[in-house]
């Protein structure tokens, strides 16, 4: 299993007491595996996908990527565990405003140096269409092809695993489109996909639908 | 790709608050290196004036020393040597030495070197009735002065030629005498080579002719009964007790008194004007020194209050700053960025202000104090080049620190 998540709860400490945002959930996708988890607003989406991902410590259960559990790591060797192992993709794309999209195709490096990095990048940015844009900075970007940028940046350090959290909610049907095969793709390729949408629509292209309750 | 390269980056993307901040340095270093050079400047300042001042004083001191030096030649000498046996009861009572010695003491005191007396000028005085006149004078043999330094000795007095005579005011007034006219003494024919004001003492009877020829008038060949001496080289007040010593051990066979103590008097003026002039000159330096503290005070409360308050500003710019940021800070770690890196981002901007202000600085201060002193200011670039980062830095941790601790998942969340 690529990823392996066994009754993983997460509460938070809210105003009015402790909020129950996940309650025993366990999935598990293996290699070349594409897997949605649609669910509806508040459901608890994000926070399963960034426990997934190492950002998120669950109060409850566990979570294995790779094999390796994040949480028993120190902060700093899983920052570098992450680096490694999980590309994100956003529905904000959190694309760097002041760097150029080779620049930001190339910011997973800055985690996990290595020689051939630029050259990669040129390659991603070649793969998904944006070669003349290769200078410009994200604000010079149409959404579709923000996006593209995000999502050839997660797949820099040649993660195992590609979480998404509602990829497309800021796209057109055509740029949706885009994204989604570029998805399938990756998992074709023998790689892991954890999709969160609250759209059925989108979740209907992964082979498996997770329905938060 | 380097984390330095997205510093650089990113400074470039939010010009605005890195000038912001490197003016808040630049301020800074600025305000110590104006203030240092302003504080310097005033010691230059004082110095040239405390300089300007000894000189016009050395000058007063000169034409003091010129004066009194012309001052002693109207009013006598200071000390006379007389012979030992001489009853001073007497002397007074004459106006003269009754008692003789010879005349080449003078001599032996100038050849030995003597310290404390700087003009020697034997004579033989004794007072005479001036029949051609009907009058009572006092003759005066002179010989000019002996010399104890050498020749090139600026003489006070000079000798009477043979054959001429000097004469003072109540002898020569009434008798509406006029130099060059020929006058009768005793027998023998003088011309008149120079007629003395009033001078309010003895001298005004008194008639100066050349040594031996008075000597010869009186009959006393190779003797004389005083030593008019000039001391001028002891610095002490208690002058006299020296010249004593030194010359009993010179001329055992002679005592000394002093005469005409208002010479002495206007040599003690002298000294005591010398010692005022110090002291105002001490003085002007206390009150410089009080004022430098004053400015000091100033500067040690001004420069401190400076740096702190761009501390404060660096610190709120990078409080901003991280704010600003708050989604590529969260993006970067979900990207695997340590915490060290994240620190780096906000450090790195600091030091770079810190550096940037610096020169900056650095300049404007040198500016601000015209015309630069660059030999003084120089030495400051390289302290403002370590000091200005560090200060950027410190101001700039606490929000860095709280960046690189900020939870990315909350502000991913939340963003």
């Amino acid at each position: 299993m690529i990823l392996d998540i066994r009754n993983l709860s997460k509460t938070y400490r809210g105003p009015d007491g402790p909020v129950q945002a996940l309650d025993r959930v366990s999935l598990a996708i293996g290699a070349g595996e594409f897997l949605a988890v649609q669910g509806a607003s508040g459901c608890g989406k994000t926070t399963l996908l960034l426990a997934a991902g190492g950002l998120l410590e669950p109060t409850g259960g566990e979570v294995f990527v790779a094999g390796q559990n994040p949480y028993a790591l120190e902060p700093e060797k899983r920052a570098a565990f992450r680096a490694a192992a999980v590309g994100f993709v956003f529905q904000q794309f959190h694309l760097i405003p002041y760097l150029s999209v080779l620049d930001n195709v190339l910011a997973p490096s800055l985690a996990m140096p290595r020689a051939d990095a630029r050259q990669a990048a040129v390659g991603l940015i070649e793969r998904f269409g944006l070669a003349s844009r290769i200078r410009h900075v994200p604000s010079e970007l149409s959404t579709g092809e923000r996006q593209r940028v995000a999502l050839a940046r997660a797949l820099l350090n040649n993660p195992r695993l590609i979480l998404a959290d509602e990829p497309t909610g800021n796209l057109d049907p055509d740029n949706a489109a885009v994204v989604l095969d570029h998805l399938s793709a990756f998992a074709a390729g023998g790689g892991s996909v954890l999709l969160v949408t609250h759209d059925a629509s989108i979740a209907a292209r992964a082979q498996q639908v997770y329905k938060m309750p | 790709m380097s984390v330095a390269r997205l510093v650089l980056r990113e400074i470039r993307h939010r010009k605005i608050t890195f000038l912001l901040s490197t003016l808040a340095v630049a301020a800074a270093v600025a305000c110590v290196v104006a203030q240092l050079s302003l504080l310097h400047r005033y010691d230059l300042a004082t110095e040239k004036l405390i300089a300007a001042k000894e000189a016009e004083t050395r000058e007063k001191m000169a034409k003091l020393e010129d004066d009194y030096r012309k001052i002693t030649l109207g009013m006598g000498f200071n000390v006379l040597i007389l012979p030992k046996d001489q009853n001073l009861g007497d002397f007074y009572a004459e106006d003269f030495a009754s008692k003789m010695m010879p005349e080449e003491y003078a001599t032996r005191l100038a050849k030995s070197h003597v310290a404390t007396i700087n003009h020697i000028m034997p004579s033989l005085q004794q007072k005479v009735r001036w029949d051609e006149q009907g009058r009572s004078i006092l003759l005066m043999g002179i010989r000019g002065e002996v010399y104890v330094q050498s020749g090139k000795q600026k003489p006070l007095v000079n000798p009477v030629p043979a054959g001429s005579i000097v004469l003072g005011y109540e002898l020569h007034q009434p008798l509406k005498l006029t130099e060059g006219q020929k006058v009768k003494l005793m027998g023998r024919e003088f011309t008149v080579s120079k007629l003395n004001p009033p001078r309010g003492n003895k001298d005004d009877i008194t008639a100066w002719i050349n040594l031996p020829e008075a000597q010869e008038i009186l009959g006393k060949p190779g003797l004389i009964n005083g030593i008019l001496a000039l001391d001028c080289t002891c610095d002490t007040r208690d002058r006299l007790s020296l010249i004593r010593a030194e010359i009993a051990r010179i001329l055992p066979d002679t005592q000394i008194i002093e005469f005409q103590s208002q010479a002495l008097a206007r040599a003690e003026a002298r000294g005591r004007a010398g010692d005022e002039a110090r002291a105002s000159i001490e003085a002007e330096i206390q009150n410089r020194a009080r004022m430098r503290q004053t400015r000091e005070a100033f500067a040690a409360t001004l420069v401190p209050l400076v740096a702190l308050g761009s501390g404060v500003w660096i610190a709120l710019l990078a409080l901003g700053n991280v704010r600003d940021r708050s989604a590529e800070i969260g993006i970067l770690r979900a990207l695997g960025l340590r915490t060290s890196h994240v620190l780096f981002l906000f450090l790195g901007r600091a030091l770079l202000a810190g550096f940037l202000g610096s020169l900056v600085g650095f300049l404007a201060g040198v500016l601000a104090v015209p015309p630069p002193m660059l030999s003084y200011q120089l030495p400051f670039l390289p302290v403002a080049f370590l000091a200005a980062p560090l200060l950027a830095a410190l101001s700039a941790w606490v929000p860095a620190y709280w960046a690189a601790q900020r939870d990315p998942a909350e502000i991913l969340v939340s963003e």
